[in-house]
């Protein structure tokens, strides 16, 4: 059975079409990408995934069942803006998640936090924005999960951070998980990935293996994408 | 060890491509033991699944070997990675005179101009 499966997958936000007839399959033990232009549905397919959407048509499967409480005990979510309360201290926040989620090692996440000189008694809020995303993606990559769904992990940091995020990924996801990345920065993680996906206009317009795709055309991942979607 | 990736091709092609010539210049020592695919794979960057798949090739060309729950060892056959060094270099040559002669240098000159060096 599969890990994830989307079938027939569409979501209109009114009449608005944001995702239109998508199948896909992930499965296990795979980095895979999901590319796609601001706008282009990415945030609505991880949404509908999380069960934080409900589709207009088709359905999302995870280990053949509907989104629901068993499916957020597999998954650990990145959610591109911030769910977290800003004025909890880093403590507070490693109890919170240490009370929600079983799956969550508490341990790991502290040596991880101590090794960026973290104080735990901090406020999210007095830290940078590079902090705080360094802060919940350790948060997120501690939790032992199945399906990982990170939601433009690499927005608005620098290139330090980003090097810093892309390690926490390879270094902490579970083996046999599999990890989604959402992003249009595509030249600093194209190295990471086993798949990508490309998606614009609410529709998948390609899938393949990373190596397959450079074979074919040549190019790096980052170049096809920009070839595809040239405005 | 320094690995470096070009994004324009598979990346599991230019690691082979590396990792052969790190073995058979001996900076990986015939019997020596590799890092683990996980390691490994943290240590470069890059997929897990693309070093095992890198991996997995250089096992088919005899270079490597497991040994079933220990991990993976650069074979202990010096003949294999002589011959294997010789291969490589010769491509290397060969892309030499290919290059060279791009330039409008023939084959003699270009092993004149070599020795002029």
């Amino acid at each position: 059975m599969e890990l994830l499966e989307c079938k027939n997958l569409s979501k209109f936000y009114d009449k608005k079409e944001a995702l239109k007839d998508v199948n896909l399959k992930v499965p296990r033990g795979k980095i895979i990408g999901l590319l796609g232009k601001n706008g282009s549905g990415k945030t609505t397919l991880i949404k509908l995934i999380n069960d934080l959407l409900i589709p207009t048509s088709g359905e999302v499967l995870i280990n053949g069942e509907k989104p629901g409480v068993e499916s957020k005990k597999i998954i650990s979510y990145l959610p591109e803006r911030t769910y977290l309360d800003k004025d909890m201290k880093v403590n507070q926040v490693i109890k919170y998640f240490e009370e929600f989620y079983d799956n969550f090692n508490a341990d790991p996440a502290r040596k991880l936090l101590k090794d960026l000189d973290l104080d735990e008694e901090q406020k999210l809020s007095k830290m940078s924005k590079g902090m705080q995303e360094k802060v919940q993606l350790i948060l997120v990559m501690s939790r032992k999960a199945d399906l990982y769904i990170l939601d433009e992990p690499l927005g608005g940091v620098d290139p330090a951070t980003r090097d810093y995020i892309l390690d926490t990924i390879l270094s902490n996801f579970n083996e046999g998980a599999s990890v989604i990345i959402s992003t249009h920065l595509i030249a600093d993680i194209e190295r990471i990935l086993d798949e990508v996906i490309f998606i614009d206009k609410g529709k998948i317009i390609l899938t393949s293996p990373a190596d397959e795709l450079r074979n074919k055309e040549n190019a790096s991942i980052d170049e096809i994408f920009r070839r595809c979607f040239k405005c | 060890m320094n690995f470096i990736f070009d994004n324009d091709r598979p990346i599991y092609i230019q690691l082979v491509e590396q990792l052969k010539e790190y073995i058979v210049a001996g900076k990986f020592k015939a019997g020596e033991k590799l890092p683990s695919v996980r390691e490994f794979a943290m240590q470069i960057k890059v997929n897990p699944n693309t070093v095992q798949k890198a991996l997995a090739e250089i096992e088919n060309q005899k270079l490597i070997y497991t040994e079933r729950t220990n991990g993976k060892f650069v074979t202990e056959n010096e003949k294999l990675i002589e011959n294997v060094k010789k291969e490589l270099a010769d491509q290397k040559v060969q892309k030499y005179f290919q290059d060279m002669n791009k330039l409008g240098i023939n084959k003699e000159d270009a092993i004149t101009y070599l020795q002029g060096k």
